[in-house]
Parts: C-alpha cells; sequence; structure tokens
C-alpha cells in the first residue's frame, strides 16, 4: 500500500511547512504540490501502466506477427461483429435515456417538494446496480412475470411476451439503470442555468418552448453533450445484463463479453487488450464527435449559469 | 449575469422569440406525457423490486399474481448456501478500505488542487477524469491482468486496489469545489491569532472540510457497493463481495432455486438501500451521478 503511506507522510510535511511557504515559492517549489503526489502516483501506477501495459501487450500475440490479434478480431466472425451489436444496444439506450430525461428534467427545473421525491426515488436503481436490476427483470419481465400476465389479463398484448434472454431484455436494462442517471445529470445542469435569463426572456414574450429552444437549449448543450458521452460509455461497457438478460451467445454478444472470455476463459491476456484497446478506441471516437457536435449549439463562454 | 440578460435583450435572436398564445391543451397533454412517462417507469421499477420481493418470500410461483405459499426460509437459505456471512465480511472489508483510502489520498490532493496554481494542473485533472469516463471493462481487463501477474489478482488487496481507481478520483472531483468555496482567509485568519498548524488543522480545516468529506464517504461507499465490473474481474472465490456474488448465484441461477436466489438479492438490496438512505440525509441525489460538473473546460 505504498501510495497511502506516502500520502500520510506528505500531509504533516506540507502542512509544517505552510508558513514558509511563500518564502519557499518564490524559489520555485511549494509544499504544497506535495499532497498531489500520492494520488498522482496512484493513478500512474494503477491507470496509466496497465492501460499502456495492455496496449504494449496487444501488439504481443501469442502467435503471429504485431497485428494479429487485430487482424483475427477484424476477420474473426465470433469478434468484429460484437461492435456492431454493442452499438446497436448502445445507441437506442442513449439516445432514448438522454432525449427523454431532457423534457422531464426542464419540466422540474423549479425546485419543489416533488422534484425531492423523484430524485431520491430515481437515485434507488442506480445505486441498486445492473446485477440486482437483471434479476427483479428476469421475475418481472419473464413470460410468467407480473407485467406479462398484467398485459394479457388487461387484453393489451395477447401473444408471448418475451422480455428477457434476448435484445429487448438488455434494451430494457440498459434503460433503467441508465434513465435515472442521465435525468439526475441533466437536472444539476439545468438547475446550474441561472433562472433570471429566462425569466427576462420570458419579459420579452418567449413562451416556455422559446425559453427553452434560446436559453436553455444552448447554455445547456456542453452539459448535454457530457451526459451523452457519459450515458454512452455506460451503455457501451454493458457486461452483467448482456449475459443475465440477453443471448449471450447470440444476439446480445456484445464486445465486454468477448473480452470477458478472451481473458478467463481462453487466458489469451493478449487478444483480450486488444480486445479492450479497440473497445476504449470506438468510444473514444463516438465521444470525440459527440464532444465536436456541441459546437454547433453555442459558440459562446460556458458558463452561463450561476456556476 | 448581467451581460447574459444585456445580450439576450440586445441580441439578433429577438425576433424569433415571438409572443405565442399559450396553447392549454397542448401544454397539458405534453404535461401529462411527461407525468405519464416517469409514473410508468418508476411503477415498473417498484414492482420489479415487489417481484423480487414477493418470490424471496414464495414457497412456489409458478403464473399467478401471489405465490401459491409463503415461507421465510430461503433467507437462512441463501445464508448457508452462499455462504453470505463471509461474503459480507469481505463486502465491508472492501467497502471500508476503499472509502478510507480514497478519503486519504483524494482530500490531500483535491486540496492542492483547489488552492494552488502550478503548470501541469490541467493535465493532472484530465488524469483524474479519464478513469471515469472510461468504462471499467476497458481498463479492468489489463488491470486484471496486471494484477495476476503480480499475484495480486484474486486477493482482497487486488480488489481494493481495483476499486479505488473509479473511487479516488470521485473523492478529488467531489471535494475539490467543496474546498474551492471555503475562505483561504480563514486559515490565514488563524495563523495570524497565532495557531499553529497542528491548531489550524484541528479547529478550522477539519471542521469546515468535515461535511464534504462525509459526503464524499457516503457517495464513495454506496457507489463501491454497487459498483460490480471492477471486482468482478480481480476478484478471486474468497475475495467476492456480495455484488459479484450476487452475479454468480443469477448466472448459475438454473442450479437453485430462483427464490433463494431473490432472497440473497434482497439481501444485497437492503444492504445497498441502508446506505443509501443515510447517504441521502447528507448529500443530494444528483450528486450520486454529477461528478463531471466540475471539469476543468468550465
Amino acid at each position: 500500500m505504498a501510495p497511502s503511506g506516502a500520502s500520510a507522510a506528505a500531509k504533516p510535511q506540507a502542512w509544517g511547512e505552510h508558513l514558509s511557504a511563500t518564502a519557499v515559492r518564490r524559489a520555485g517549489f511549494d509544499p504544497a504540490l506535495l499532497l498531489v503526489v500520492p494520488a498522482a502516483l496512484f493513478m500512474l501506477l494503477l491507470f496509466v501502466y496497465p492501460f499502456v501495459y495492455g496496449l504494449v501487450l496487444s501488439f504481443e500475440p501469442k502467435e503471429g506477427g504485431a497485428l494479429a490479434n487485430y487482424h483475427h478480431f477484424f476477420t474473426s466472425n465470433r469478434l468484429w461483429p460484437t461492435i456492431g451489436t454493442t452499438l446497436k444496444l448502445a445507441m437506442p439506450a442513449t439516445l432514448i435515456n438522454v432525449f427523454v430525461a431532457l423534457p422531464i428534467a426542464y419540466r422540474m427545473r423549479q425546485p419543489s417538494p416533488w422534484r425531492r421525491t423523484m430524485t431520491a426515488l430515481l437515485v434507488v436503481p442506480i445505486t441498486l446496480g445492473t446485477v440486482l436490476i437483471a434479476e427483479g427483470m428476469l421475475t418481472y419481465f419473464g413470460p410468467k412475470g407480473w407485467l406479462s400476465q398484467f398485459l394479457q389479463a388487461a387484453h393489451l398484448y395477447d401473444g408471448a411476451i418475451r422480455l428477457t434472454h434476448n435484445y429487448w431484455g438488455v434494451l430494457i436494462s440498459l434503460v433503467v439503470s441508465g434513465f435515472p442517471f442521465a435525468f439526475l445529470l441533466i437536472l444539476s445542469y439545468i438547475t446550474g442555468i441561472d433562472p433570471v435569463l429566462a425569466r427576462a426572456a420570458s419579459t420579452l414574450g418567449a413562451d416556455s418552448r422559446a425559453q427553452f429552444r434560446y436559453i436553455y437549449l444552448p447554455l445547456l448543450a456542453p452539459g448535454l453533450a457530457m451526459c451523452f458521452c457519459l450515458a454512452f460509455v455506460q451503455a457501451f461497457s454493458v457486461f452483467p445484463s448482456a449475459v443475465l438478460l440477453g443471448a449471450p451467445a447470440g444476439p446480445t454478444r456484445v464486445i465486454s463479453i468477448a473480452a470477458y472470455e478472451a481473458a478467463f476463459e481462453q487466458y489469451d491476456y493478449s487478444l483480450a487488450s486488444a480486445i479492450a484497446m479497440l473497445m476504449g478506441f470506438v468510444q473514444l471516437l463516438i465521444v470525440a464527435f459527440v464532444l465536436s457536435l456541441r459546437g454547433w449549439f453555442y459558440k459562446g463562454p460556458v458558463g452561463g449559469g450561476k456556476g | 449575469m448581467n451581460e447574459g440578460i444585456a445580450s439576450v435583450a440586445t441580441s439578433p435572436v429577438l425576433p424569433v422569440v415571438r409572443t405565442r398564445p399559450a396553447n392549454a391543451w397542448t401544454s397539458r397533454a405534453w404535461n401529462a406525457l411527461l407525468w405519464g412517462a416517469i409514473v410508468l417507469f418508476l411503477v415498473n421499477v417498484g414492482l420489479m423490486i415487489a417481484a423480487v420481493g414477493v418470490n424471496s418470500f414464495a414457497t412456489r410461483w409458478f403464473g399467478g399474481w401471489l405465490p401459491q405459499g409463503w415461507t421465510p426460509s430461503w433467507y437462512a437459505d441463501a445464508w448457508k448456501e452462499f455462504q453470505l456471512a463471509s461474503i459480507l465480511w469481505v463486502t465491508v472489508e472492501v467497502v471500508l478500505s476503499v472509502v478510507l483510502l480514497s478519503l486519504l489520498i483524494g482530500v490531500p490532493a483535491a486540496y492542492t488542487l483547489a488552492r494552488r496554481e502550478f503548470p501541469g494542473k490541467r493535465a493532472l485533472l484530465l488524469l483524474f477524469l479519464l478513469p471515469l469516463m472510461v468504462p471499467p471493462i476497458t481498463y479492468g481487463i489489463p488491470l486484471a491482468t496486471v494484477l495476476y501477474q503480480t499475484h495480486l489478482g484474486g486477493t482482497l488487496t487486488g480488489v481494493i486496489l481495483a476499486n479505488l481507481i473509479p473511487a479516488a478520483p470521485f473523492v478529488i472531483l467531489v471535494m475539490t469545489p467543496f474546498i474551492e468555496q471555503i475562505d483561504p482567509n480563514l486559515e490565514s485568519a488563524a495563523r495570524v491569532f497565532g495557531a499553529n498548524t497542528l491548531r489550524t488543522f484541528v479547529h478550522v480545516l477539519v471542521p469546515l472540510l468535515g461535511p464534504g468529506i462525509l459526503a464524499a464517504a457516503l457517495l464513495v461507499l454506496v457507489r463501491t457497493i454497487a459498483l460490480f465490473e471492477l471486482t468482478f474481474l480481480t476478484a478471486g472465490p474468497d475475495s467476492q463481495t456480495l455484488v459479484v456474488a450476487l452475479y454468480y448465484a443469477v448466472f448459475a441461477a438454473g442450479v437453485r432455486a430462483p427464490q433463494s436466489v431473490d432472497a440473497m438479492a434482497m439481501i444485497y438490496m437492503a444492504v445497498t438501500l441502508v446506505w443509501l438512505l443515510i447517504a441521502l440525509r447528507f448529500v443530494n441525489p444528483t450528486q450520486l451521478v454529477s461528478r463531471v460538473r466540475e471539469h476543468p473546460q468550465h
């Protein structure tokens, strides 16, 4: 546990020298900077190093040349379609989550007892996590669960209802866990926008829709882009629900399942690292694309709110 | 803020902000649609949780609205069958270590990031932000490879280290804005009145930082209990936390009675919800997700 030890040592030292800090700073070194060293070292050692290690390892396959893993990935029928499968799940889920959460969060921009209750309730599915949601959905959405019984009793839908062990099960689970996340994040961005701006617009005759289009949306664009990225990252790395609720051999064989199988079933860490790197790369492309989109909305200062 | 109003008032977009007669009917329909969506969502999630609860007390439940009979025995079953006592103990060990270590690493770093400007600060912020932007599976697999090579994989230490990767940056991102809003003059004032470092720390900084540290600790605690992927990738048979054990139980659902799995799910849920309720007394629910609000671009 080297990092924590270093932190304990660094703390008293830096505070102890606080008085002479100005003198030392003049000499070019500020002891308070030592406080950040354990955290930085820890991240370098446990985040950056494994990442770089994985990148290097992915070019050192068990057999073949440096690019053999990547060649294998793009030629194997078991591997390359996983990218499409994952995107086909993650994209609709993220779009639903963000663009359903947006009008609801906008509606609740004024503080009210309702909002407190809602936010407290919506936090529950996030904290329960994907594994519990998967187990709950197997019971509730299953062919003999309450939902299909209700739909059949009410004659809303009479056919067999299959919402588990297929694409839809995974998509629903991504919405159940992702929607509250998107809602709370967007709500925190919206409440950060100064309501005085909207009041000024309304004095000038803007109705709620115009206020949204010309005041909130431009100010919200950076936050919305960030929210989309985070929601997408979550959906893109879908693992437990794709295994438990989906059909992990076929329609919901997502890229994280492929990476996991390579690492822990075939013990081919090199191939697994290659898949993980490709996964990171695809996701980085999407994040970069979305972040570049937000320039369309608004080019002014990003603050604008009460901060 | 004033410039904001001025620019709205004088900007060329003014003509489009036209007066529209408020259409009461569409706005009411829109409201109903939004409320309908939210109620539908909450009702279904609530029933989903209730279904797990009901099933965990059922003797047999094959179709029908309610099970044929009721029994509490699945809980005792799950407790024995899944060795929940040891799993709970591991969970407590992992979660407490992660909370303590992430505070120990994160709070001093947040202090410096809040109080000092230095070259490379943006790069450092990016380093702390990246683990929250990259999904756990992507860096979890190379990390697990490294941990298994250093013989830390499958051990409690490995699980704690892996869980610290998102936890420590999270503490930093929660604490930095919190420390920023504490007036640095308070520290200087204490020193002017002759307080030494220890007294300044104990009587000024700790009381002021207390609420922030408590909030950060609770947020990390709730998130760590539910964090699945990293523990799953790094845990061995005797370093599984509750959520990973639950995954294996659901995964092997054919082997065990579904009621027993649901009983275990209820135990997991109870553990999580108790801490969530405690956390909600001290933190705003949005804090559980809005970790990137203080992104360097702002």
